[in-house]
This record gives structure tokens, sequence and C-alpha cells, in this order.
């Protein structure tokens, strides 16, 4: 089932919270999507706001806390991050915020590459069922789910939400 | 059991990594997708994931090695999983202990992968089709069977260098062909690729008989079999499992077979040069050559590490399911 939220708008709100942070911060800042859906909504975030820095992608399968459950995704994409980690803003994006474990994944990751001056989350959808002490920073749409309802962001162009029940 | 099914899962994927063969296409390319993937590993400054954290990965070794046993291990380490190298040679075997016992020594530490190399054929597939469950055997080299992780990082570092499309390729194999495991793992690997042609260059005593059952064209000029190719891997004469006398002398060797940039001048201008190494300068190629402008042969040592970590953390995934948010 598709949801009717108007996506263009939510991410353009996103983006406006993001520049209130200033300019000083968003100078030293760099923008990350996480691979798939996240990287989508971080390429419009990117040039809504206009940063300079090239926007980096991560594939957090190699740092899923599942790996010997679920095992690995063949299409495991290199992340890559053309930037120096060290000391910058980095604003972590993604579609959904769910479980949490991919954004503890995604920080472990980062925290590999180097160690950056903060992280912020931005994420298009905050469900609810968190299993982590995890927050995001700027939201674009919150929902309450039942824990049998799936949240899915396709894409990338048109972006659209689809709600779907698990078998 | 046959070996296809001792090293691949009843859903699909991989168990244990022993050959080539019993490989299908579909496999072959998810090893060297998944490798590409494990490349950047090394762009991260912290140069490790912690995919196989916990994991201990022991390095049973019956023969010689460096190379691969290094590789073998950073690739471990770079996987984050613990790793022990035995060197049975100097170990228990001296002792009167089987194979069978060192096995289950070691299972009764807790271990989760052998990686073993032993001198004589079919070791591996052995080991495999005596161990637990939840342990996985990679072969990296049994006798003049098979070297297949030598294979997979080969067929890697010709994609990278000459794209996906092994259908345009003409690859061209030189030197000892009948003692190396490493010669024959490749031709499975780029048979599956479905590869344009493959030749094998070598005087008739480094042939083995029926060589062209696999599907190549035999050459025992080396000009002529160098005409047009994209890439020549040359291959380590293999002394030490060398009996009679097979070749007149290194010297004659190298005149015959040795590559140098004259006649590497007849293949593709474009062409790629590798070797498994350790190299023999002055003996399969020129020093030149090796340190050319064609030559990969260090790529090749670097990509065996990615190679290596894609089989390890495959091999070592237990259950299909659905990932969670």
């Amino acid at each position: 089932m598709k949801h009717e939220a108007n996506i263009p708008a939510l991410i353009s709100a996103m983006a406006d919270q993001l520049l209130n942070r200033g300019d000083a911060y968003l100078e030293s800042s760099a923008m990350v999507g996480i691979h798939t859906g996240g990287v989508w909504v971080a390429r419009q975030l990117q040039q809504l706001i206009g940063l300079q820095t090239p926007l980096g992608e991560l594939d957090i399968s190699f740092y899923r806390d599942d790996f010997t459950r679920i095992g690995m995704n063949p299409q495991v994409k290199p992340s890559q991050l053309p930037f120096s980690v060290d000391d910058k803003h980095i604003i972590l994006v993604d579609d959904v915020l769910h479980t949490g474990r991919t954004i503890r994944a995604a920080m472990n990751e980062l925290f590999d590459y180097g160690r950056p001056a903060s992280i912020l989350l931005a994420v298009l959808v905050e469900r609810s069922g968190r299993e982590l002490p995890i927050e995001a920073d700027i939201t674009g749409l919150e929902i309450s789910l039942p824990p049998d309802e799936h949240i899915k962001l396709t894409g990338p162009e048109p972006l659209t939400l689809e709600i779907n029940s698990i078998q | 059991m046959s070996r296809t099914s001792l090293q691949i899962r009843p859903d699909g994927r991989l168990r244990h990594f022993l050959s080539i063969e019993g490989l299908n296409p579909t496999l072959l390319r998810e090893i060297l997708d998944t490798a590409e993937s494990f490349a950047g590993v090394t762009a991260q400054s912290v140069k490790k994931v912690p995919l196989l954290r916990g994991k201990t990965i022991v390095n049973l070794f019956f023969e010689p090695s460096t190379r691969t046993r290094t590789t073998f291990e950073l690739a471990a380490k770079r996987l984050s999983a613990d790793v022990l190298n035995i060197n049975i040679d100097a170990s228990s075997t001296s002792k009167g202990e089987t194979l069978l016992d060192t096995l289950r020594n070691l299972e009764a530490m807790h271990v989760d992968m052998f990686v073993t190399r032993n001198s004589v054929s079919g070791t591996s597939h052995f080991i495999a089709s005596h161990v637990q469950p939840h342990v996985s055997v990679i072969n990296a080299g049994d006798g003049r069977h098979s070297h297949p992780t030598q294979a997979m990082l080969d067929i890697f570092t010709i994609r990278r260098e000459k794209g996906d499309d092994f259908g345009r390729l003409t690859v061209a194999i030189v030197g000892d062909i009948s003692h190396s495991r490493v010669a024959r793992s490749q031709i499975n690997a780029l048979n599956l690729l479905n590869t344009g042609e493959i030749r094998v260059i070598a005087p008739r005593t480094l042939l083995p008989a029926n060589i062209e059952a696999m599907g190549v064209r035999v050459h025992h000029n080396l000009r002529d079999g160098l005409r047009d190719a994209d890439v020549v891997i040359s291959l380590r004469l293999q002394r030490e499992r060398m009996q009679g006398a097979t070749l007149p002398g290194e010297h004659e060797y190298y005149r015959l077979y040795g590559l140098t940039a004259d006649n590497l001048s007849i293949a593709k201008p474009d062409v790629t040069v590798m070797h498994p190494g350790p190299i023999n300068r002055g003996v399969e190629m020129d020093s030149h050559v090796a340190d050319g402008a064609h030559s990969v042969i260090l790529q090749q040592v670097t990509n065996g590490i990615a190679v290596r970590m894609a089989v390890m953390s495959m091999a070592m995934q237990q259950n299909k399911g659905e990932a969670d948010a």
C-alpha cells in the first residue's frame, strides 16, 4: 500500500533544518547516505543545501550484527567516502529509522575511516520499534507502525513510500 | 558424496571452497563481486571489518608457502577473525599422529575454519568430508590438483584490467602446465566465464596428456602462442615437483619460453602480464617484463587478499533469512 506522503516537501523541510545549523557547521560538514534508500535521500538533500563536499556512500553489510544469521547480500556495494572523515561534521542520512541497528553499524564503519567531529542523523521516516538507544536529529516524517508492518522507500525516481504487512 | 555437493550448500551458497570444478558461473561472479567490495576496505584508516569477529581460522599448511599463507592470514585478520598458523611439517605428524587425529584435536579447540595446503592431491577434499557441520575448509593448494583461490584472484585481476566480457579475450598460459595446480584451476575458471580463447604454451614434457580435452589450444612455440594475446600468464617452473629429465636446463628454457619485451611485442599492445609468484627472474621472464608497464604481478598479490576475504566470509555464513532495518 502506497503511503500518501509528499516526499519532496518532506526532504525540503529536512534541508531547511540542516540550513538552520548555520554556515560554520555546513562548511566543515560532509553528507553520507546509507545504501540504498539513504543515498537517494542524501543526494536530494545535498543538492538542496548546496554542500560542496562530494557525497559519501556507506554499505554497512560488513558491519551488520546479524551476519552469521542472515548471511551476506551478494550485491554489497563498496562503501565510498571521497573525503577525510577526520574532524568533519558528518550528516548521516537514511531512509527509515526502525530498530536502530543499521545506524549502529554505520557509526562503527564511519569510525573505521577516521574520527569525525560529530555525527548528525537525518532520516526521511522515523518509525516505531527502536531496539537501541538511537534517535534521529532531523526527521521528515514520524509514523507509528505495528511490528508486523514494514515501511519501505522505493526509488530513485520518483521516491515513494510503501507500507506492507510482513507475512 | 560428489565434490559439487560437498562444497556447495543445498541453497546454492558456498560451504567449503575446494576447487573451481563444480562451481557455476553465478557463484563465481558472486565471489568476484564480493571481492570487489572488500577491495575497498584497504581505503579505510582501520583496514578491518568486524564480519568474522570471534571466529577462529586455522592455517593448516603441510607444504611451505609464504605469499599464500601470508595473504590468507591478512585476509582473515582484516575480517577480524583470530588466526592460528600451524606448520605440520614441524609438528604432530613427525610424532606419528594421523591427519584425522590432528583435525579432531583442533576441532576440540572450537575452530571454525581450516585453510589447508598439502602436496597430496585431494587432501582438502578429504578434510572437508570429515569436519563437523559448522566447520568450513578452504583449499590453499593440493598437490597438482587445484589452487582455486589463486585462480580466482587471477580472474579478478583480469576482470579489473580488461572488463567483464571474457568472451572477447585471448588468454595464454605459458610454462609448466603439468605440475601446476594453478594452471588447472585457471583453465576451469576461464572456461566457466566463456573465455574467447585459452592457450597453453609449453614444451611437450611440461604438458599433461590430453590437455586439449580441457578446451585449450596447445602451442609448443612461444611466439605462435603469444600472437594477439590479451593476457599472458607465466607459471613458475616447479622444480620441487619435477622428477627425471623434463627439461634440458633453465637456460635453455628461458631461451625458448622466457617472456621478453621482444617476444611480448607479438601480443596485443595492451597485453597484461601475470605470474602467480614466486618468479624465477631470467627463467620464466626477463626482469624488465616482470617490472614493466604490462606487469600486474604485484596487483595480483594485493587482489589475493580481497578474493580470500570474499571466499572466507562467504563460506562462513550460516543460514539464509531476512534482514531487519
